[in-house]
């Protein structure tokens, strides 16, 4: 194969990886556009193996064979409420890759000396942060954010030895320097997400992806690449652009999600007026009454209830709820409900909710005034009206769902404990709340089994 | 060798067309969004093939085969993740029972 018909394999990949992403624009042609991407890495792979740059093949068969079953074996076992532990090791991945190529190709004697070095940097802090957040997603580490005395002036020493070993190593191509950077890119990356917590993860994760993207960049300059920098730049602005939706649910800026420690020492500050007010609670017997007798019931779904794997069930009541008393039933979806972008809508869908059915923040917020009834199950910051109002509140100007707005709103919540924020929601004391203490998972299924009866 | 302002060129186009392409996904579908991207940056297999596809035996191909091994694993397991969440993305089969009311 000559030189020109791998740059035509390049840039007929690249076209198709286009397309695979435009495919995300609708549900309908999102499968489709999945095949597209699985064509265009077939045609990368492929043209580039048959290329004159590889002169032996098994062993590279062999590796790919032996991650690809490793991958696959992985995506199919993981359960969808641990996606996001799961995207993030891959993300992590990724950008080890990233590592060890620009490793390997300045043992080989590579020229590119800034470009391995933003490749290995980027790739470094890519693979050791995305270590960090799946710790913290899978249980292996407490998902609180976690602050140390100094811990910035640590991160700022860190990045500039970072800046000072690159240059070192630019301008005396000394191996040893590199090394040093691989160490120190790898701690930077742990330190960076130590101090960001459970609920910051859906931006976390977004900036991770981004990295991922441009150690491809990085790794395509130092190799001459096209292909690479046209795919890492597209993978690198979608992981900016998810960033930027993230950080912008939840009012805050990029920096005080990386510089962290949201959550971890506001909670003294909230925990004071409680005893003053009284929160009414209810019965899930009570709740399936006022439900079957409503016209409209919006169903907001959080973390919680991707914990309690209370998907399924909560499917359930909607069915019942429309088929069995004519109940108006939608999902309302807060961006960053869940830990990663998207995550509600992925359980409901795999509880089989049709995607008709389910809105984004944006689309369903006038409609609360009009339902009688708003279904919270595991969601509290998302919903907490002191965003609106209380300007000294730490999510001040968040926008949220305006639960509050419904005849009737129900809490599915363990106890009355304020949220990752730390912030009390108001709304468990108001007139027309009613709590439901008890696990989401068991408060909807003894709801379903009392419509059915 | 292509020319790194050329690269540059490249880099800087790509960027927009990624921005338009990716603020055209609904955001229902961002969790997918983040699996497909994540597949399709496993694209530095490409420069690990190139590392590791050298004949002789030396520290540099293993390093590229463990590469190729990585970047194989995000690529596999991104695309499969993906299927498998886009496949239960459903449109309503038959309209519901709606008219009781």
């Amino acid at each position: 194969m000559t030189n020109h018909l791998l740059s035509i394999a390049y840039i007929l990949a690249s076209v198709l990886f286009i397309f695979s992403i435009r495919g995300l624009a609708s549900p309908e042609t999102a499968r489709r556009g999945n095949v597209l991407g699985i064509v265009g890495m077939v045609i990368a792979i492929g043209a580039t193996v048959y290329s004159p740059l590889v002169t032996d093949y098994w062993p590279v068969v062999a590796a790919i064979l032996v991650g690809g079953v490793i991958g696959t074996y992985f995506a199919i076992k993981v359960k969808m409420t641990s996606l996001p532990q799961m995207i993030a090791a891959f993300n992590g991945l990724g950008g080890l890759s990233a590592v060890f190529i620009a490793v390997a190709e300045i043992l080989a004697g590579s020229t590119m000396l800034i470009e391995n070095v933003l490749g290995l940097i980027i790739g470094a802090v890519a693979f050791s942060g995305s270590v960090i957040a799946f710790a913290k997603l899978q249980g292996l580490m407490k998902p609180k954010a976690i602050v140390f005395f100094g811990q910035q002036a640590l991160n700022l020493i860190l990045g500039l030895a970072m800046i000072a070993l690159a240059v070192l190593f630019v301008m005396t191509p000394n191996t040893d320097y590199f090394y040093i950077l691989a160490a120190v890119s790898i701690v930077l990356g742990f330190l960076l997400v130590l101090p960001i917590g459970g609920a910051d993860m859906p931006v976390v994760i977004s900036v991770l992806n981004a990295y991922s993207g441009w150690a491809a960049v990085g790794i395509g300059f130092s190799l001459n690449n096209v292909l690479l920098i046209i795919v890492g730049a597209i993978v690198g602005a979608s992981g900016a652009i998810l960033s930027y939706i993230m950080t912008k649910a939840m009012n805050r800026s990029l920096t005080s999600v990386m510089l962290g420690g949201f959550g971890a020492e506001s909670h003294t500050a909230a925990l004071s007026s409680h005893e003053d007010k009284t929160a009414k609670s209810g019965s899930p017997d009570d709740a399936a009454f006022i439900m079957e007798n409503a016209n409209k019931v919006i169903i907001v779904p959080g973390y919680g209830m991707a914990v309690a794997q209370a998907q399924h069930v909560l499917k359930e009541m909607g069915d019942d709820l429309r088929q069995k008393y004519g109940v108006e039933v939608k999902y309302a979806i807060h961006p960053v409900a869940g830990r990663m972008p998207g995550h509600m809508n992925v359980l409901l869908a795999e509880a089989n909710v049709p995607y008709e059915d389910v809105f984004e923040l944006e689309d369903i917020n006038r409609e609360f005034a009009t339902a009688d009834v708003a279904y919270v199950i595991g969601a509290n910051d998302v919903t907490n009206p002191l965003a609106k109002t209380d300007a000294s509140s730490p999510i001040y100007g968040m926008p949220v769902l305006d639960v509050g707005k419904a005849k009737t709103v129900f809490f599915v919540k363990r106890s009355l404990a304020s949220g990752y924020s730390g912030v009390e929601n108001p709304l468990f004391f108001a007139d027309n709340t009613i709590m439901l203490y008890g696990d989401a998972k068991k408060v909807t299924e003894e709801i379903v089994s009392a419509l059915e009866r | 060798m292509i020319d790194i302002w050329m690269l540059f060129t490249v880099l800087m186009l790509a960027c927009f067309v990624g921005y338009f392409v990716v603020w055209g996904v609904t955001p229902a579908l961002h969790s997918p969004l983040m699996s497909v991207s994540n597949a399709i940056s496993g694209v530095v297999i490409v420069g690990a093939l190139i590392t590791a596809g050298v004949p002789e035996m030396s520290e540099h191909k293993v390093l590229g085969l463990i590469a190729v091994v990585l970047a194989s694993i995000n690529i596999f397991g991104g695309f499969a993740v993906s299927q498998r969440m886009l496949l239960m993305f459903k449109k309503k089969k038959a309209p519901l029972k709606e008219e009781k009311k």
